[in-house]
């Protein structure tokens, strides 16, 4: 005989009325989601706020486990540092020498730089100075390609800008919490980077595709000019990225596309600059009427 | 009539203990995005969604078919994929489990490791269908992997959820 189902109780007025609640509670419960998920399609703003709500929440632990994890590491290659520290102090003492040589040599083309500037009565913008900070986790288990900042809007983090580190772009800020913020990876599907080629500033469109690889699409119709190898960097074209920021450099390629590998490798993110965003200047020309 | 001395034998364990260590264990399941790592495809199981499977299938009425709205919610907070995804998800897996209980009423583990290999691989999709509404253009075939280690994954986190089990209910 099969075993009396749990959900057959009886005739007990209250148990079953509090089932059928349950049930009830189950699937208004399922409607609510469904309206906050439509709230994510049609008002990506306000949902960023209740999200970053939670990112604020839940960075600390990151941060904590991402400190310690580095500290391991450092122990490690600390503990390999005293193998071969008499050669590297020679090798090392040998690389300032030249290193104070050329600092001096710089200071003097510096100074120069900026009397011939004043020269040309240049007024140099002035640029804030750009922020550093922690990438501590991301979304290992969703679709999507987020990874957690340990900065927030106290830091003076602005949605949209972009974050970059040492080796290259990492992505963008898409929602900023007090003491954390979101960045969207450059390999999430929805962003789009314009590039171009370093050799010949041919451009590019690089488009993440979800899986760590990067699809590197031609404006040129027809051909594919790009070769495994080429490195490429923002192009600024259309603002946000600063020109000249390594983006991807190209692993295969296929007769109408090229794919890409970020040059800032995910797994070994650690500290991110937060860069402010970038506004393409007005041709010169403009610039000089405008002044009349 | 004088009262039965308190022992530590025979005692049923406590009610925290009945109800808690199952919610804490889907919780903590859930939290598997913070740990320090930057992945450049989805690769982990999810795993707060194998333990409310795990859980399910062991226990039928371990919880009524709400229970999938706060945990849900709570995954949601941590995993990176719009709110509400998993709420209606995992509701939409409770609500699933209820039927199959009427219709498969004895089953045995195949049939459950094949039940919760449906319900990953429909759960995953569907969290990949919503991301993809709210913004991404992710294709399905990335999926692939995650799905194959969550399934594989399966009766290894089934025997552990059985060993917390028998912990929980230790007399």
């Amino acid at each position: 005989m099969a075993p009396p189902s749990p959900r057959r109780p009886g005739f007990s007025r209250r148990v079953q009325f509090s089932l059928f609640a349950g049930y009830v509670f189950a699937i208004v419960g399922a409607l609510f989601a469904l309206l906050l998920i439509v709230t994510a399609r049609v008002d990506p703003a306000g949902h960023a706020a209740l999200q970053s709500i939670a990112t604020d929440i839940t960075s600390p632990i990151s941060s904590t486990l991402r400190a310690a994890v580095n500290t391991v590491k450092d122990l490690g290659s600390g503990t390999a540092a005293y193998f071969d520290a008499a050669s590297k102090n020679r090798a090392m003492s040998r690389e300032l020498k030249l290193a104070r040589a050329k600092l001096i040599e710089g200071n003097a083309n510096a100074l120069e730089n900026r009397r011939l500037k004043r020269l040309l009565a240049i007024v140099e913008q002035q640029k804030p100075r750009p922020m550093t900070a922690r990438i501590v986790s991301s979304s290992s288990t969703s679709s999507r390609r987020y990874a957690t900042l340990a900065a927030g809007a106290v830091h003076g983090v602005e949605v949209g800008q972009p974050v970059r580190a040492a080796d290259g772009l990492i992505g963008r800020i898409v929602q900023r919490g007090q003491f954390a913020s979101r960045v969207l990876l450059i390999i999430d599907s929805e962003i789009i980077v314009p590039v171009k080629r370093v050799s010949d500033g041919a451009p590019a469109l690089a488009i993440g595709l979800g899986d760590g690889r990067i699809e590197l699409r031609t404006l040129a119709a027809g051909t594919n000019p790009f070769k495994v190898g080429d490195v490429f960097v923002t192009s600024g074209t259309g603002g946000i990225y600063t020109p000249g920021i390594p983006v991807a450099i190209a692993v295969r390629r296929t007769r109408d596309t090229t794919f890409g590998r970020p040059l800032a490798n995910p797994a070994s993110l650690d500290f991110a600059i937060v860069e402010p965003i970038y506004i393409a200047s007005l041709p010169l020309v403009e610039l000089s009427e405008t002044a009349e | 009539m004088p009262r039965p001395p308190r022992t530590r034998i025979d005692r049923p364990p406590s009610l925290l203990r009945l109800t808690g260590t199952p919610i804490i264990t889907v919780l903590v399941g859930s939290m598997t995005p913070l740990l320090p790592m930057i992945a450049s495809t989805p690769l982990v199981p999810p795993f707060g969604l194998v333990m409310l499977i795990a859980w399910r299938l062991r226990h039928r009425t371990i919880w009524p078919a709400w229970i999938g709205l706060p945990l849900g919610l709570w995954d949601d907070i941590f995993s990176g994929q719009p709110l509400g995804s998993s709420m209606l998800l995992w509701t939409f897996v409770m609500l699933g489990l209820e039927v199959i209980d009427r219709r498969m009423v004895w089953r045995d583990f195949w049939q459950d490791w094949g039940l919760a290999a449906v319900i990953i691989t429909a759960t995953l999709l569907g969290g990949l269908a919503i991301a993809n509404l709210t913004g991404g253009n992710t294709s399905a075939i990335i999926l692939l992997p995650q799905i194959i280690v969550s399934i594989a994954l399966f009766p290894l986190l089934a025997r552990g959820c059985a060993m917390i089990d028998a912990w929980r209910l230790l007399r």
